[in-house]
């Protein structure tokens, strides 16, 4: 059992410090990780779940608001809604969804709308492979549980 | 026979004479009548006579003078009695009224003549007050002339103008044909005609100074006559006048700046003078007068005293502009040298970056190589290279650290550390080269030494490390002891005074080796960098040469002294050095900081039952924020609108934390709601802190404009929202969270 245990671990940390260096996270999902104590045990899994409905629903704002055939574009309220985009991806440490949002509000702002168009693409194929890729970390996380280890603490640096 | 009463004439009727007579009479009685009536009327007419009663008195007489003459008309013919009678009372009457009138007029006369005198006698004053007033009022105006041109001549600092001024205003004043100035050239020997008034003169015109007539001039500081055929004189081309004007000359003394000592005014004692000539027109007759001299010596002293100003400011100028060029080149220089030091630390510090990295690769890579199987040669190759590597590594160090130090921008790092450890590992390190060479080494600790001490530990050991290595490395054979203990007073060098002050004291620690020694005459020159002394037998022993060097620059740095001592070639020498360390009470102190940054206030670093307020529209932040404050023990409410936070805000929360991210200032205007809202019980507003996701000036001064305590940059780390919240809480204010 202790040797499933380590190799579960092992895998953990690998796949945790590769997330890391692919850029997907960075220090601020670090600091995230420190909040989660016996009295919130759950809270990093609830403000990514958070997270992921949030990204949900801006990108339909956003590909709404870019939908030519209603009418015309108002690249205003695709500002906006990057915004909170970037917001929440920053407090999450979704290191590629932060950049995609910066470029994106550059194209917003200078009103570019395919550049606008590719950058909603994006995003949406990042945050989905964010959210595989930390779903694929959760469940390991919950084998190492139900195997009886602890989840070990991964330092970045 | 009537008795006739009239009176018979006693001559007979002569027609014609009597006519004559009778006409006569007729017209002197008129005149005699209209005599007085003029003599009214005129006294009517002047407003003052004397002698009114004069007046009347020869008014009677004439009046009865005339009525006689009147009566004599009647007596021409035969005539009555009574006719006689009334002529004889009137010719009795006229009698008795002009003796009376001759009597008074003897008296009345004279006086009347003196009036007429005095009269005479004041019309001559007046006449003569007139010219004197005439002659008043020319000296006044030339006095103006003075005070005017002294005021041109002083309300300018320009020699020329001074001199020009001067010139045509003594010129207009006194009305001169010709005024001119010598000055005296360069050389002193010379006066040379520098400005004129009216003639054009030839340039270079000098006359020597030893003149006589010059010589008089200057000897005295009043204004003399000269002669016009003098040589200062002749400068108006000769044109036959009958007689040239008069001319007068002044000295007026050139004071020069030497004169002026701070102590004592100047007594005027200047050996140089300009020379004012002023001529009289030609052919005028005009004399000088005695206030006119006196109105050019003033001039002149005028004139003296404005040209020394002129002086003295042209001066200052020259010097200020002198130090503003300086200035303005010295500011070049700095800002040229501060660049220079500049871009050389970039430099550095990318080229030892650059350096380093790779040469720790190889490091690295070598003692990875040394742990895996190797045959003997690979082995002895492996650690040659390892070996050389450690050494170029070292080296960059020190170079780094050399030209650190040198521009002062290196720090000690201090720390708390165990001393009598720290020597015991130098030692360690030491101890295989100094068995290879068979030299033993000793360590005498002091028994008062201090074990744990305040310091940088890392340089410390650097130094006593490349002090003992050198010793090792240039002794053949013999011994090597180190000694370290606690110095109390000066023994070594008169400027280096060593005071024990409260927690801190002096280590000195002294190396002696007994190798090959060092000559008295280069014991200078070996702490300088990079110079070595050249014996053979320490030619191959490498090193840089910056060792010394560089343990010299720290030991510097932590105020102490190092020195070496030899007794000569082949005698052996001795290292020491003192330093500065601090005395640690507590030897259980963790290395992270020895000295105490900030008095003990205590910190706070419990926050529980803090209440605070987290005002954010993403939910996602909103989330992370309260999942940060939560953890850090607080109780934690949230709003995600400008308007619920308002609501909900109370004294209760101690703190508020509001979301700013999006641009324009609606977001501010919570913070001056806020401050409203809490007016009256201005110390139960809780605190203000923005979070937001740039950290530019203008967003920090907009927080400060509109009333906010702090400003902290998203995302919050914990550690860094725990120490903000302390510093909050206790100094109630924070703008260093950025």
């Amino acid at each position: 059992m202790d040797a499933l245990i380590s190799q579960l671990q092992r895998q953990f940390r690998d796949y945790t410090i590769s997330l890391y260096q692919q850029g997907f996270l960075d220090d601020q999902f670090t600091e995230l990780k420190k909040l989660q104590d016996d009295g919130s045990p759950d809270f990093v899994a609830e403000v990514l779940t958070l997270f992921f409905e949030d990204c949900v629903k801006l990108i339909s704002n956003m590909a709404r608001a870019l939908d030519k055939t209603t009418g015309t574009v108002d690249f205003s309220q695709v500002g906006a809604s990057v915004h909170q985009l970037k917001g929440s991806s920053s407090s999450v440490g979704a290191k590629r969804v932060k950049a995609l949002c910066v470029s994106f509000k550059e194209y917003c702002e200078a009103k570019n709308y395919e550049g606008c168009v590719r950058c909603l693409q994006q995003v949406d194929i990042e945050y989905k492979a964010l959210k595989t890729k930390l779903q694929d970390m959760f469940n390991l996380e919950k084998q190492i549980i139900q195997a009886g280890g602890r989840v070990p603490q991964v330092d970045i640096n | 026979m009537e008795v006739c009463n009239c009176i018979e004439p006693q001559w007979p009727a002569d027609e014609l004479l009597m006519k004559y007579q009778y006409i006569s009479d007729f017209f002197i009685a008129i005149a005699y009548f209209s005599i007085p009536l003029e003599l009214i009327y005129f006294v009517k007419k002047s407003a003052v006579f004397p002698y009114r009663w004069v007046l009347v008195q020869f008014g009677a007489f004439i009046v009865l003078c005339g009525a006689t003459h009147l009566i004599n008309l009647w007596t021409f013919t035969t005539h009555s009695r009574t006719v006689a009678l009334v002529m004889t009372t009137a010719k009795v009457l006229t009698a008795v009224v002009s003796c009376a009138t001759a009597l008074m007029l003897v008296h009345i006369i004279p006086d009347l003549l003196s009036v007429k005198t005095r009269e005479l006698f004041l019309k001559n004053k007046a006449a003569e007050l007139d010219r004197e007033m005439g002659l008043i009022r020319t000296q006044e105006e030339t006095g103006r002339h003075v005070r005017m041109l002294t005021h041109e001549i002083r309300s300018t600092l320009d020699r020329h103008t001074i001199l020009k001024t001067t010139l045509v205003e003594l010129g207009r004043t006194l009305a001169l044909e010709e005024c001119a100035l010598w000055m005296p050239t360069r050389t002193g020997l010379e006066l040379q005609l520098s400005y004129t008034l009216r003639h054009q003169h030839p340039v270079e015109y000098t006359v020597p100074i030893q003149l006589p007539v010059i010589n008089q001039v200057f000897g005295t500081s009043r204004a003399v006559k000269i002669s016009p055929n003098s040589p200062v004189a002749r400068l108006r081309p000769v044109s036959g006048k009958y007689m040239l004007g008069e001319v007068v000359a002044v000295r007026v003394p050139l004071l020069h700046l030497s004169n002026f000592q701070i102590n004592d005014w100047p007594e005027l004692s200047t050996k140089r003078y300009a020379l004012m000539v002023l001529m009289l027109p030609s052919d005028s007759a005009r004399q000088w007068h005695v206030h006119e001299l006196e109105l050019v010596e003033v001039v002149a002293d005028q004139v003296a005293v404005a040209l020394s100003h002129a002086a003295i400011l042209e001066e200052s100028m020259r010097a200020r502009d002198l130090l503003m060029e300086q200035n303005v080149a010295l500011d070049l220089a700095r800002r040229e040298a501060e660049t220079a030091i500049r871009a050389r630390n970039d430099f550095l510090a990318v080229m030892n970056h650059e350096m380093c990295t790779p040469m720790h690769a190889i490091i690295a890579l070598s003692s990875l190589l040394q742990e895996t199987e190797l045959t003997p040669e690979q082995r002895l190759m492996v650690e040659t290279i390892l070996k050389s590597s450690n050494l170029l590594a070292t080296l960059m160090n020190d170079v780094l650290d050399l030209s650190r130090l040198e521009d002062g921008s290196l720090q000690l790092e201090l720390g708390t550390f165990n001393l009598h450890t720290l020597f015991r590992e130098v030692l360690n390190l030491i101890k295989p080269i100094a068995v290879v060479k068979k030299l033993p080494i000793t360590l005498n600790l002091a028994p008062d030494l201090p074990e744990f001490v305040v310091g940088d530990e890392k340089r410390l050991m650097q130094i006593i490390l490349n002090i003992v290595g050198n010793a090792v490395k240039f002794s053949k054979q013999g011994s090597i002891s180190v000694t370290a203990l606690v110095t109390k007073s000066d023994t070594r060098a008169a400027d280096f005074f060593v005071v024990p002050t409260g927690s801190h004291f002096y280590l000195r620690v002294k190396v002696k080796d007994s190798g090959a020694g060092i000559n008295p005459q280069d014991i200078p020159k070996l702490f300088t960098k990079f110079a070595q002394t050249q014996s053979l037998a320490t030619r191959s022993s490498g090193g840089s040469g910056l060792g010394l060097a560089i343990s010299k620059r720290f030991v510097n740095l932590m105020e102490g002294n190092i020195w070496i001592e030899s007794d000569g070639l082949g005698k052996g020498c001795t290292a020491i050095f003192d330093v500065k360390l601090g005395i640690s009470e507590r030897p259980n102190e963790s290395k992270q900081s020895g000295i105490p940054k900030v008095p003990a206030i205590p910190r706070h670093s419990n926050f529980t039952g803090l209440k605070v307020l987290v005002m954010d529209e993403n939910g996602v932040s909103r989330m992370v924020t309260e999942g940060l404050l939560v953890h850090l023990g607080c109780e934690v409410t949230t709003v995600s609108s400008n308007e619920e936070c308002l609501g909900v805000v109370s004294h209760e929360h101690k703190v508020v934390f509001m979301d700013v991210c999006l641009p324009g200032v609606e977001n501010y205007q919570i913070a001056l709601r806020i401050h409203e809202k809490f007016t009256k019980q201005r110390h139960q507003r809780p605190l203000l802190v923005a979070l937001t996701g740039n950290t530019d000036k203008s967003t920090k001064e907009k927080c400060m404009s509109f009333g906010l305590d702090g400003v902290l940059l998203k995302p919050v780390s914990l550690d860094n929202m725990r120490d903000v919240l302390s510093d909050l809480l206790e100094c109630r204010v924070l703008y260093e969270g950025m």
